[in-house]
């Protein structure tokens, strides 16, 4: 009996290498002779290939592969092409964005004229790669929800990297291309604006996000736990409620009053985890553009608590008797 | 092919896990003592073990007993400028502590020419009776700062020639003819910003130049604030800076929900807002005039002088020396000479 209390996925199917179900149209192949990869197989399907780059998955990986050098090479030239340098301070360098002076326009390429090619080479490719998906769904005659919701990642990019440094009139307020320096700037941007966390789009990114943690956990452990009566087929389940099902669900009426079904559960999931950047992105646009200070914001509208001041009343020095 | 086995991977796994952590991690216990209200998070954390190491590194020295005696040591001496209003007995017990603070190694001859100690011939005295002008200033105009404890010679200096935590102006070659990313001054690790990518020299812009420091707005919608992001980055460098020089974090004078709210803030805050002038009026009314005054190999990459900022005095400790009030033993340090 398989057995499916463990880390690693214990049953690889071995079966005749196949090529997949039969398309219709479309000038390209699949590539590549189908193999068994044991290790693979641990955490995922054992045959590996056939491949389908096609056109657009050509040009996405050639506009992707143009930003990845663009930054890579910015970098590496900052350390003066010492090999050294650049693999061990390789997470503090970053192609940075035009100076606030430069606004809109398009700046020399070394100061923040790379950044702007690399940003367009970049969402180029994840734009081609996402239509890809659509026409790979298409093909194979499946739904389109993986695109819309890599759409919803992309959207959140752009918001960080084109449309709000737009409505904010500058390149500078956009996101460096760089390991710890995009994380110095995330909370730089929370410092800038007041404390991102009060708000509410940030917020409910928040709660997208978490959600769709827990949702994948709890998801996850209940299939886990009754694969042994068959509830990994869940496809079928949707449709044929098997004993798998039938316990799945009264496990979770049991524990919390209410259940899932085979088929919401994915919904669940798919719309948490496409909220989440789309919260976010909305959040961002607001930042700067409609709210300076999400704090005093709070406060405003009753979100902020306010605290007993233990240190009585601290006033600015530079404003307060006795300033400049 | 090569087979790796699942203990394995989940032995390089953990050893992996426990090396990050080791590394990342101090030992514990800490000791946490809130600040602020219950939820804010406000909060000062203490290390025993590096507290120990801490206090045992920043002892003040003893001082001489105090002696005032003898006539005036302009009526005896020649060319005493600073200090001519004080007793023989003072002034040689100041100039034996100052050479114990400053050169215990090479003694007065560090300043002063054998045979003929009135002469200014040798550069440190020049800088010597500066820095004593600079003390009495600190300690007389700036107590909104440094309050009743004051400052010595060896707040700085420690007992070695140069304050071991000085800064220079960064080299920063800025847009060139060259293609490839112009150097603008961050992204590369800084020891200025607690190793971070931030700019790397937060202080010629705030501690030099008066570039304004405050970036956020002071109400909800947007009313004309047009701080950028990138200056947001250097005045967090600079904060950076304090938090490290200081060895607290951002609570030790903020409610990190609201950065900017000084009702929010601690009485540190306002502390640390007078060292902001302070640090201004000495290094460019002390410090950068010397700059002529000292050898060429002694000043930074820009040609620029030694400057302060808040680790020169602090050292890792919130207060120097823990707050030893050295300064009271010697009232000619607070301006008492005049």
């Amino acid at each position: 009996m398989p057995e499916y209390q463990n880390i690693f996925t214990r049953v690889q199917i071995r079966g005749p290498l196949h090529a997949g179900v039969p398309i219709r149209r479309g000038p390209w192949v699949r590539d590549g002779q189908p193999f068994f990869s044991h290790l693979l197989g641990l955490i995922g399907n054992a045959q590996v290939g056939p491949f389908y780059l096609g056109s657009l998955g050509l040009l996405s990986l050639i506009f992707g592969f143009v930003a990845f050098e663009i930054i890579g090479l910015n970098m590496w030239a900052s350390v003066h092409w010492n090999p050294v340098l650049f693999l061990r301070d390789l997470p503090w360098l970053a192609l940075e964005p035009p100076a606030p002076s430069d606004g809109l326009r398009i700046p020399a390429l070394n100061q923040g004229g790379w950044w702007l090619m690399a940003g367009f080479f970049l969402t180029s490719s994840l734009i081609l790669w996402c239509i890809r998906t659509h026409q790979r769904a298409r093909a194979l005659g499946l739904g389109t929800h993986t695109t819309w919701a890599f759409a919803s990642a992309i959207w959140l990019y752009l918001c960080l990297g084109f449309f709000r440094p737009i409505l904010m009139g500058a390149w500078s307020e956009a996101v460096p291309f760089g390991i710890f320096p995009h994380l110095d700037w995330t909370v730089a941007f929370s410092l800038r604006c007041g404390n991102l966390y009060y708000n509410p789009f940030h917020m409910l990114s928040i709660v997208f996000l978490y959600g769709s943690v827990l949702l994948f956990a709890m998801h996850a452990a209940t299939i886990l736990a009754v694969s042994r009566f068959g509830g990994d087929k869940e496809v079928e389940q949707s449709l044929d409620r098997g004993t798998a099902s039938e316990r799945a669900a009264l496990f979770w009426r049991w524990t919390m009053g209410f259940n899932a079904t085979m088929e919401s559960i994915h919904r669940w999931a798919w719309w948490f985890a496409v909220l989440t950047p789309l919260t976010g992105g909305i959040g961002i646009l607001l930042t700067g553009t409609v709210v300076d200070n999400w704090f005093l914001w709070g406060v405003k509208h009753g979100l902020a608590p306010q605290y007993p001041l233990l240190y009585g009343h601290i006033t600015d020095p530079a404003v307060g008797p006795g300033g400049q | 092919m090569m087979r790796i086995t699942i203990p394995g991977i989940a032995l390089l796994g953990a050893f992996v896990i426990a090396l990050i952590g080791v590394l990342t991690f101090e030992r514990p216990p800490v000791d946490v003592i809130a600040t602020g209200d219950p939820g804010t998070g406000m909060q000062v954390l203490y290390n025993p073990a590096k507290l120990t190491a801490q206090l045992a590194a920043n002892q003040a020295p003893p001082a001489l007993p105090p002696i005032n005696a003898g006539p005036k040591a302009s009526t005896v001496y020649k060319n005493v400028q600073v200090l001519g209003g004080l007793s023989t007995g003072a002034f040689t017990r100041l100039m034996v502590s100052m050479a114990s603070w400053v050169a215990p190694q090479q003694g007065c001859g560090y300043c002063h020419v054998a045979g003929n100690f009135a002469s200014d011939a040798k550069y440190t005295k020049v800088v010597a009776r500066r820095m004593l002008q600079m003390t009495i200033a600190i300690n007389s105009q700036y107590q909104d700062h440094v309050g009743a404890v004051g400052v010595t010679c060896y707040t700085c200096h420690r007992g070695q020639n140069n304050p071991s935590q000085i800064w220079f102006t960064g080299a920063v070659q800025g847009p060139g003819a060259g293609l490839a990313e112009a150097d603008m001054g961050k992204n590369l690790p800084t020891d200025n910003a607690d190793g971070s990518s931030l700019p790397s020299d937060p202080f010629t812009p705030y501690l030099l130049n008066d570039q304004q420091i405050r970036v956020n707005g002071d109400t909800a919608l947007p009313t004309g604030n047009r701080s950028s992001m990138k200056q947001t980055e250097w005045t967090y460098a600079l904060m950076m800076h304090y938090s490290t020089a200081l060895g607290v974090s951002c609570e030790f004078c903020h409610n990190s929900r609201a950065i900017q709210d000084w009702s929010e803030s601690t009485p540190q805050r306002v502390t640390a807002y007078y060292a902001e002038g302070m640090l201004r009026d000495l290094n460019r009314n002390y410090m950068v005039p010397l700059t002529p005054v000292f050898p060429a190999a002694m000043l930074g990459p820009t040609g620029d002088v030694a400057k302060i900022n808040c680790a020169t005095c602090h050292q890792g400790v919130y207060k120097p020396l823990f707050g030893a009030a050295m300064a009271q033993s010697f009232p000619a340090l607070e301006g008492a000479a005049k």
